[in-house]
């Protein structure tokens, strides 16, 4: 069994290593290491650039959130602090980088550079070398300036990040991109949002109600959700406006919205038309709403973000809820589950897996303990990504398809974890009140 | 409809009856006067003699020197009981025929509606009895787990409730679907929907307008207990009914 699920796992790191590690092999970096095995990565802390007093919380910040970006990416093997040459580097002048290239560091690549505060202002200079190409280090070279914040000591961090994993993982980052949930600790279920690190946990919506099933929409301009009112709503929130904006209302209970990845339509679960759950699609607009399934308890439909011609979806009309796949206009639907409590299906950026949450063995006396897989669409493989901790459910792909957002009951109430796709780097992020349904943004 | 047999079968009864008198009446007498005939005597007692519709109440007579009795026109003993279960305020006879003549004897039973009968022009009713015909019709009804079909049980009071709302064609009822705490909060919207929907379809068949009703779900949203046992998920995968409008 372990052993199977190994070479699960090394078929999963495939699926979601392959479109990197081909744009990789065909990069000009001369990365000094294997490719397709992670890169050897030291991150140095980066050095006051003058003596303004501001610098110690900025600098602290910067270097904290560049090494979790940096570690949280899935790509770097980060060689610890403690192997590092005395002194820190703040400039290419400091950098011998005979002593970062030999053992004990032995990195591959290095990035350093200098922070410092002057007038209001934060200016950032960072490199990244590559320690084994003695003739032409210099990978990239960046300057950040902002106004001088904490905020904007991890906003320059998380973008520095993003151009080391760009350019050495061939594929952009996801430092900058955000998390919405549902937390409760206004007193009511509301719409969040926090940094996909977990920083930086902000309330969006005041309803007073139960909001619910946020997706936020392929631009990053509006975030769709459901939420209570005389009856249940798909509803709008401008994150460009910072305010409810309207969208029509429709008969019955509408739940789960989805976009497609091109934005124009939503496809959603409503009792409009038969007094049960079905899946509808109707444009981006709210307009022209229409049936595509027929199955009484419908639910949490989700595009292939590849193609927008499948849709993932939640049906409970032979038992206990399944996942289906069916072509976008209801056409050929195919189950492609088959057996125990299978639900919130997410489908990968580049639309060859699902996540979902399966209590697998499901029966009388078996609590609900419901853990994330990841299917191959394709084959039906399948690949457990948590184990043993608590319900877990709603995984949300990040837009690199190398992360997952998901709840879990894990540390005793309903917190948003994260985890690297292959099960490693568990995360949580949240931890006041109760927060549930996750969604990453799609950029 | 009884009633009006008993009556009538009565009032034949007395036809004959005076008819019989009178003809005796014209026969001449008989050769030298018989010893006077025994008196008829007869007393019909009712206990209690006020019920409530559809209680029973005991009819006890005797009668002395008679040798044909009839109760509301049915032969019966010279003397007994009889239980009796009127639905209205009723007026038994009994009449004992001898030899010295026919004598009568009437008891009343007066009966009370337990409701009051229903007036031509219905007047509107307080708002507390409203409230609480309608508490004590629309009771929670309960489902299996990941199951919206109505139990046996379910269904009657579903039928009982049916009645009730169309003797009040003004009430407005929101159905609202619930699940217990197992399971997506997506999918339990959707199944709490279901369940919201199978009360209504059933309602709907019995004959109440479609108008009158208003389903929601709220999934696992308002659970009425949260511990995780098998006796609070049953007592949240529910529909309750709540009047909205009356």
């Amino acid at each position: 069994m372990l052993n199977k699920t190994r070479i699960h796992f090394t078929l999963l790191f495939i699926f979601i290593a392959l479109p990197f590690t081909q744009i990789l092999a065909q990069d000009q970096i001369k990365t000094g290491t294997n490719i397709g095995a992670p890169i050897r990565l030291a991150a140095s802390d980066f050095k006051q650039a003058n003596a303004d007093p501001a610098n110690g919380p900025l600098l602290s910040a910067f270097n904290q959130t560049l090494w979790s970006d940096l570690d949280n990416a899935g790509i770097f093997e980060m060689v610890a602090k403690s192997f590092y040459p005395s002194g820190t580097p703040g400039a290419p002048s400091d950098i011998n980088l005979s002593a970062w290239g030999n053992p004990p560091v032995n990195a591959a690549m290095l990035a350093f550079g200098n922070l410092g505060a002057a007038s209001g202002k934060v200016t950032v200079q960072g490199w990244l070398y590559d320690v084994k190409n003695t003739s032409s280090p210099q990978v990239l070279g960046k300057e950040y300036r902002e106004d001088a914040s904490t905020d904007n000591a991890r906003l320059i961090a998380h973008r520095f990040a993003n151009e080391i994993i760009t350019r050495l993982g061939g594929i952009p980052g996801v430092a900058e991109t955000k998390i919405y949930f549902i937390s409760t600790r206004s007193g009511h279920k509301e719409l969040w949002t926090m940094d996909y690190d977990g920083a930086n946990q902000h309330q969006l919506t005041h309803l007073d109600s139960i909001a619910l099933s946020p997706r936020v929409s392929p631009d990053n301009s509006r975030v769709a959700f459901s939420a209570l009112g005389s009856s249940w709503q798909i509803r709008m929130y401008s994150l460009d406006l910072s305010r409810m904006v309207s969208f029509p209302h429709f008969g019955g209970g509408n739940y789960s919205p989805a976009w497609s990845s091109d934005g124009t339509k939503l496809a959603f679960s409503s009792s409009m038309g038969t007094g049960s759950s079905d899946i509808y699609i109707a444009d981006s607009t709210g307009a022209a709403p229409r049936r595509l399934t027929t199955g009484k308890t419908d639910v949490s439909p989700v595009f292939n973000p590849k193609t927008n011609t499948q849709i993932a979806f939640v049906s409970g009309r032979s038992g206990l809820p399944q996942i289906y796949i069916m072509d976008a206009d209801g056409s050929n639907v195919q189950r492609v589950t088959d057996q125990g409590y299978a639900v919130s299906p997410s489908w990968s950026p580049n639309g060859l897996l699902l996540a979902f949450s399966w209590v697998r063995h499901y029966g009388p006396g078996i609590p609900g303990g419901a853990d994330l897989y990841v299917m191959d669409v394709a084959s039906r493989q399948i690949v457990q990504l948590t184990h043993d901790g608590g319900r877990n459910d709603f995984p949300s792909w990040s837009p690199d398809g190398r992360h997952i957002v998901f709840q879990s009951t894990r540390s005793g109430t309903e917190q948003v974890w994260s985890v690297l796709a292959d099960g490693t780097h568990l995360q949580q992020l949240t931890r006041e009140g109760r927060n549930t349904q996750p969604n990453w943004s799609y950029r | 409809m009884n009633y009006c047999k008993k009556h009538w079968t009565l009032i034949l009864g007395s036809l004959v009856l005076l008819m019989m008198v009178s003809g005796c009446k014209k026969k001449p007498p008989p050769t030298p006067p018989a010893p006077p005939p025994k008196p008829v005597t007869a007393t019909l007692s009712a206990n209690p003699t006020s019920i409530t519709a559809g209680q029973p109440s005991t009819l006890t007579w005797s009668t002395d020197g008679a040798d044909d009795v009839t109760l509301d026109g049915q032969k019966v003993n010279v003397s007994g009981s009889q239980t009796v279960q009127p639905t209205e305020t009723t007026t038994y006879h009994l009449a004992a025929k001898g030899a010295g003549g026919t004598q009568e004897a009437t008891a009343q039973v007066s009966v009370a509606q337990p409701t009051p009968a229903p007036t031509p022009q219905p007047t509107p009713q307080p708002t507390a009895t409203d409230e609480q015909v309608f508490a004590q019709a629309a009771q929670d009804i309960y489902f299996d787990y990941d199951k919206a079909d109505l139990r046996p049980q379910s269904q009657q009071i579903i039928s009982h409730l049916a009645e009730v709302m169309k003797a009040h064609p003004n009430w407005k009822v929101q159905i609202e679907g619930n699940c217990d705490e197992r399971g997506s909060t997506e999918y339990n919207l959707a199944l709490g929907t279901r369940r919201a929907d199978a009360a209504t379809q059933a309602l709907t068949q019995a004959g109440v307008p479609a108008d009158d009703l208003k389903t929601i779900s709220y999934g696992k949203e308002k659970p009425v207990c949260t511990e995780a046992n098998d006796d609070c998920w049953q007592r949240n995968r529910r529909d309750h009914f709540t009047l909205t409008q009356h």
